[in-house]
């Protein structure tokens, strides 16, 4: 048998923007993209140990887990302890389509009193507290790119988006973030 | 000293800071918070350029953002220049270059002012009527010409080495300039604890509070509470204040687009600072305080350096502590003027007289005048102006009647009244009414959230203003749910209220066709051509506009479209409202590339997608392509090989023992559900309910007008899971279609789509010794031919990690596609060309899988269809399910022009000389000999050099090219004809025994 | 740059995350291989393009990924309302200001200048 294969991350190591929002790259973590319809929803909160949230643009945590509402039938899992969803979703015996994304994916913490800011370099959304709370989530654009954006602290977002885009999001990010603490 | 006109004591500048600024390589001193239009006249400099048609001397008339004539380059070095930079806008720094523009060899004598006297000839609407024959003589005499000599600033050459910077702001109110209007609604807003930004396109808040100094509010002196005001909001947590910033547009639903410039005034400025950010505002509710700009008079010679508006002579007294003349006249309509001769004549300098041109000025300024001494002359017009590059006198004549006196004078300050910005509300899609009574147009019916307050309402009353802005500032918060706890209060203060106006041309602007009475004086628009624009047929304000390229300039006619307006309507005997206003648009003030690029420049112009095994391919030599927003390995060429030859090794290599290839950007989508075949069968013309788990199958996707839309492997992995592959470049579309149909037509089918593109990286492995290459490094999977035999799909582990092991084939050769979680990619090829390498195997990019797969006959979708290619044209009517009740495109295909005889068709092209390789999109004719023009019969999609064949190979798209094989065709190119025979598509192991090995 | 309310997120969104996908209420025919030629012509090729309201699909594409349903006027760019996918057509004359203004155009100035 040959040498297991090692992993290399898309955004390895990455640090950057200002005192006013730091950058860097999240861990790497187990991703679902779950698709199910309302009547499968409580067997799946049960199944996940997390309450699928069902409102637009909020989400549920706990123990290192996230589900993020995405769309009406759409939610993407995040496990940040890099937990095997697939199998405990299969158990779930309900109605849903649950495919392994955890690599397609990828993610930047945005950090500090101008995380905001930075984020709203790209992201047309409004960002402040009221609009977008702590938990608050939304598939968006950040400039050319799309984005996912869970708001995880008063000044902490996580930025997920597709690996290849990483670069130019984390790109992007660094000169908003730079600009945040002018 | 900085300059030899500052007033000792005047202004609001400190004499002990300054700076030294150069003028066309002269250098002058300055003071901090000089505009390079205050330092100038400090040094007693009035010509500053010279005007666009005529070249005449001109130089500064305004002191803010309407400035038509002082346009400047500045430079801080050789990257970092900007032309056409308005001098009454630009601050000073020290060390700064400031250079004159359209002028040769020198400001003071240039050459092209030869046009000044051939005025005659460059009437309004010249160009149109000279230029038009011979016609040849416009593209290669006339528009060279014209180029050469048009445009004002030169554009820098080299990269700009600034960066720029954006944002998305949100807000409940947004006011747009910081005068008392603005200043006073800001303030009302911010204490209810609204969302507040209030930007100002000056240095400092205040507007006209820089020039009068007469007001006063809250006890204090106007422009000092201004900055109290301005520091009291900008210490708010819900305010933010922005100075030196425009607002240039305003879009749908109060979107407001805002220039802030950060570091245009700084000496030095930290790199780490944008140039320039741009604001991309969202407002729950807009308040326009924009103030008026004044109009200046239009008599004869009215554009002589020296001659400025009132207010702007004010502003340079009061603010910069710049006299701008040591003689001045004044020649007026309206009240506003008087006090600018006021505050000079106390400050010291010689009025020579007041001319105004009503009868019955306000009886305030009249008693003023004469307290202090001023010569008022009522009923009188300047109607001449003398002096070269400086106005050296003026002729002053009774209205209506002879020849008049001349005063001498080193300025002239001139007002025919104010113009109230309605850009804005405008461009917000307001409709602006004109009113009789003061003659002007101002906010009439809104189409946004929008108010206008102040001077830009039509608001002339200090108090008025202040009450009007304060009550805009509260109701725009409550309507968004804020209230404050205390009313803000405001008591405000003034010297006079101010009467009069005209709009149009005065007295001693004609109305003789020889009189240059400028209304526009960047594009050098006088009186007359107006005229002679309605005289040639002109009659809608539009024509007019354009005819005479009246208010088409940088100033976009802020001083010049009313005079233009009230001289048309005087000419065509309409009223004013009744001719019409020219449309107001976005940007109110120019706006740099630089700001609206902002980031998106170098790396971050587009996402540059790097697939996960891009760094190592790199290390293998690989030369990359791109192919829409993706980099792939193109050809891996070794020493001494050109591109050519690294092909035809790879294409060799490839069959003779094997190559891996970098497969990852093809899109891939789950389809997941009970009914996911049942789907697949509507959006594919193949049949997926036959297929088991663990095999693949090649599927074509059409639009429903029955052409090919995309194509690609579907692999079953399970009953309710299926692996579909796209093309590179149709991964976003096709998914977009797929939901399309999913969301909307098929809403009752339980499945799901899910991107999984980036989810796997895919390294293909082809050619014969492709099992032996992968064998050791997979588990749980038999690879031999039986067990896996081709168009199939394996779950297992390669390399110990998890793969969905696809056996398929897109070169004819045995064939491995290995998918493993991306992250693992860069390791798994790795051992994958650790084991290859030694057997003799190579990596291959793009060029060599292109000429793989045509030496195969295998399509390449957008390559060799182009959207009204039919399955059958391409010969792939075998994967039509000819007994499926539906799919996408089911009736498309049975329209009569798709089942007609004489469709183009995919075939194979042989050049009769093996060694020439055709030209990709060449035409194809039948008899090489007819006439002129020929008739096209098709054209070659696809053609390359197959070292496998020996020869070269091409697919092509002929009218009814089944029906052709063996034929001679003929491809006629620039230099010679080409003839072809028609073969089938495939070139190389036509049996397909291969692809089984 | 337009908000544009999406009825699945329940809230106004920037344009930039939509894309338009054509016309609305043209449901796809269940009998497509009976449909003559003429009917596969009314259903595939041929628009209406109207001047005035007119009713789109959208999609939140960088949303929710949810086509839905729009009454827009092309003439004042403005969405008069959303609707969810699968609704019928809503009740526009309650919804609709009474008089809309029309985009400055050449005829409208130069029928004043007369």
């Amino acid at each position: 048998m040959a040498d297991l294969a090692t992993r290399t991350l898309p955004l390895s190591g990455f640090h950057g923007g200002s005192g006013a929002a730091s950058l860097s790259a999240a861990a790497p973590a187990t991703r679902l993209s779950l698709r199910a319809k309302a009547d499968a929803v409580s067997a799946l909160s049960l199944a996940l140990g997390l309450s699928l949230p069902t409102r637009p643009k909020t989400s549920a945590s706990g123990h290192g887990r996230h589900a993020l509402w995405l769309g009406p039938d759409e939610w993407l899992i995040i496990d940040e302890n890099g937990a095997d969803m697939m199998g405990a979703v299969a158990s779930s015996g309900v109605l849903h389509s649950a495919t392994d994304i955890s690599h397609r994916n990828t993610a930047v913490i945005v950090k500090g009193r101008g995380a905001e800011v930075a984020v709203n370099g790209g992201c047309p959304q409004d960002l402040s507290l009221a609009v977008f709370p702590v938990g608050a989530c939304s598939r968006t654009v950040l400039g050319k790119a799309e984005v996912v954006l869970l708001r995880t602290a008063e000044d902490t977002f996580r930025v997920e988006c597709w690996r290849s885009f990483a670069p130019y999001v984390s790109g992007l990010l660094n000169e908003a973030a730079e600009d945040a603490g002018n | 000293m900085s300059g030899a006109n500052r007033i000792p004591g005047a202004g609001r500048l400190t004499p002990a800071k300054t700076a030294r600024f150069v003028f066309d390589g002269k250098s002058y001193a300055a003071l901090e918070g000089d505009t390079a239009a205050s330092a100038l006249l400090a040094n007693g400099v009035h010509l500053v350029g010279r005007s666009f048609k005529y070249h005449r001397p001109r130089g500064i008339v305004s002191a803010g953002a309407e400035e038509p004539n002082a346009l400047i380059g500045v430079e801080r070095d050789a990257a970092r220049k900007q032309p056409n930079v308005r001098a009454t806008v630009q601050e000073v720094f020290d060390g700064m270059k400031v250079i004159s523009q359209n002028r040769w060899p020198s400001l003071s004598f240039d050459v092209g002012a030869v046009n000044n006297l051939l005025s005659p000839f460059f009437a309004a609407g010249f160009y149109y009527k000279t230029f038009m024959w011979p016609k040849q003589a416009w593209k290669h005499v006339y528009e060279p010409q014209i180029r050469a000599a048009a445009g004002l600033g030169v554009s820098p050459t080299e990269d700009d080495t600034d960066h720029y910077s954006s944002r998305y702001a949100h807000c409940d109110v947004l006011v747009i300039g910081a005068g008392v209007a603005g200043l006073s609604a800001a303030l009302a807003a911010a204490k209810t604890g609204a969302r507040v930004i209030i930007c100002d396109e000056q240095a400092e808040v205040g507007g006209a509070l820089h020039y009068d100094k007469s007001v006063t509010i809250n006890g204090l002196e106007g422009f000092t509470w201004a900055q109290a005001t301005a520091a009291e909001l900008a210490q708010m947590e819900n305010v933010t204040v922005l100075p030196r910033t425009t607002a240039f547009g305003y879009y749908a639903q109060n979107f407001v687009g805002l220039t802030e410039r950060v570091t245009e005034h700084l000496a030095k400025p930290d790199r780490k600072l944008p140039r320039e950010r741009l604001w991309q505002v969202r407002a729950k509710r807009v308040i326009i305080a924009t103030g008026a700009i004044e109009r200046h008079m239009v008599f004869a010679n009215n554009d002589r350096p020296g001659i400025m508006l009132a207010s702007a002579a004010r502003t340079f007294l009061n603010h910069f502590g710049v006299a701008v003349g040591k003689k001045i006249g004044v020649y007026t309509a309206n009240d506003s003027a008087y006090e600018a001769a006021f505050d000079l004549k106390r400050a010291g300098i010689t009025v020579a007289a007041i001319v105004d041109s009503r009868e019955k000025p306000g009886e305030a300024v009249l008693a003023e005048a004469r307290k202090l001494g001023i010569e008022v002359l009522t009923g009188h017009a300047v109607i001449e102006t003398a002096g070269k590059l400086r106005v050296s006198s003026m002729s002053v004549a009774r209205n209506g009647g002879g020849r008049g006196r001349s005063i001498a004078i080193d300025a002239l300050l001139v007002s025919a009244g104010w113009t109230p910005s309605v850009h804005m509300f405008s461009q917000s899609r307001g409709k602006v009414a004109y009113d009789f009574e003061s003659q002007r147009f101002l906010p009439g019916t809104y189409a946004q959230d929008c108010l206008s307050v102040g001077a830009c309402n039509g608001t002339n009353d200090l108090q008025a203003t202040i009450e009007e802005s304060l009550a805009a500032g509260e109701l725009t918060s409550n309507a968004s749910g804020f209230t404050a706890s205390q009313k803000t209060e405001l008591q405000g203060s003034n010297a006079f209220a101010w009467t009069g106006g005209m709009a149009g041309a005065a007295e001693g602007a004609g109305p003789d066709t020889t009189v240059k009475a400028f209304i526009d004086f960047q594009n050098d628009v006088c009186a007359k051509d107006i005229r002679l624009a309605v005289r040639e047929g002109m009659h809608s304000i539009e024509h007019i506009k354009r005819f005479t390229t009246n208010g088409m300039a940088t100033d976009q006619g802020k001083l010049s479209n009313i005079h233009g307006l009230a001289i048309a309507a005087e000419t065509l005997g309409r009223e004013i409202p009744k001719v019409g206003l020219t449309t107001f648009r976005a940007p109110y003030t120019p706006v740099t590339f630089g700001a609206l690029i902002n980031h998106s420049r170098g790396e971050l112009f587009d996402p540059t997608r790097k697939t996960p095994m891009h760094a190592l391919e790199e290390a293998q030599g690989a030369v990359f392509e791109d192919v829409g927003q993706w980099k792939r390995a193109w050809y891996y060429p070794r020493a001494g090989e050109d591109m050519h030859q690294a092909v035809n090794r790879e294409c060799k290599t490839v069959r003779d023992v094997a190559g891996i290839f970098d497969a990852s950007t093809l899109g891939k989508i789950e389809v997941v559900g009970p009914d996911a075949a049942q789907f697949l069968n509507l959006i594919y013309t193949n049949s997926w309910d036959t297929l088991k788990p663990g095999r693949c199958r090649y599927g074509i996707m059409l639009r429903e007008d029955g052409f090919v839309y995309d194509d690609g492997v579907v692999g079953r992995m399970a009953e309710d899971r299926f692996h579909v592959t796209t093309t590179t470049g149709g991964a976003a579309r096709v998914m977009n279609h797929m939901e399309d149909y999913l969301q909307t037509e098929f809403p009752h089918l339980n499945v799901w789509l899910t991107s999984a593109t980036e989810q796997w990286a895919v390294i293909a492995v082809q050619g014969p010794k492709a099992r032996e290459i992968i064998a050791p490094l997979v588990e749980g999977i038999d690879l031999s031919n039986e067990a896996f035999p081709h168009m199939s799909v394996r779950e297992g582990k390669i390399c110990g990690v998890p793969t969905r092991l696809f056996r398929m084939s897109f070169t004819g050769e045995t064939g491995f596609e290995v998918n493993v979680p991306a992250d693992f990619g860069p390791a798994v090829w790795a051992a994958i060309w650790e084991r290859a390498e030694p057997m003799g195997a190579c990596a291959y990019g793009t060029e060599t899988m292109h000429i793989l797969r045509a030496e195969k006959g295998y399509i390449i979708v957008g390559q060799d269809t182009d959207g009204t290619v039919t399955p059958d044209d391409a010969s792939l009517s075998w994967a039509v399910g000819k007994k499926k009740p539906d799919f996408v495109g089911i009736r498309g295909l049975r329209r009569p022009d798709l089942v007609a005889d004489g469709r183009k068709q995919l075939v194979g092209l042989l050049t009769k000389d093996p060694k020439l390789v055709l030209e990709e999109g060449a035409q194809i004719v039948a008899d090489p000999n007819q006439a002129l023009p020929m008739t096209m019969i098709g054209h070659v999609t696809s053609s390359y050099w197959s070292e496998n064949c020996g020869r070269s190979i091409a697919l092509a798209l002929v009218a009814g090219g089944k029906a052709k094989l063996g034929e001679t065709l003929y491809v006629p190119m620039p230099d010679r004809t080409i003839a072809v025979e028609v073969s089938d598509m495939v070139f190389i192991d036509k049996e397909g025994g291969r692809i089984n090995g | 740059m337009l908000l544009i309310y999406c009825p699945y997120c329940e809230e106004e969104r920037s344009e930039l995350e939509f894309r338009q996908a054509g016309d609305a209420h043209i449901a796809r025919p269940t009998n497509m291989t009976e449909m003559t030629d003429e009917e596969f012509e009314a259903f595939f090729f041929l628009r209406d393009n109207v001047k005035g309201l007119t009713y789109e699909r959208w999609r939140h594409l960088n949303g929710c990924g949810r086509f839905f349903n729009a009454a827009r006027d092309t003439v004042s760019d403005k969405f008069v309302t959303t609707y969810k996918a699968g609704l019928p057509k809503p009740d526009i004359s309650a919804l609709r200001p009474a008089t809309e203004a029309t985009v400055e155009t050449y005829e409208a100035t130069e029928s004043n200048a007369k």
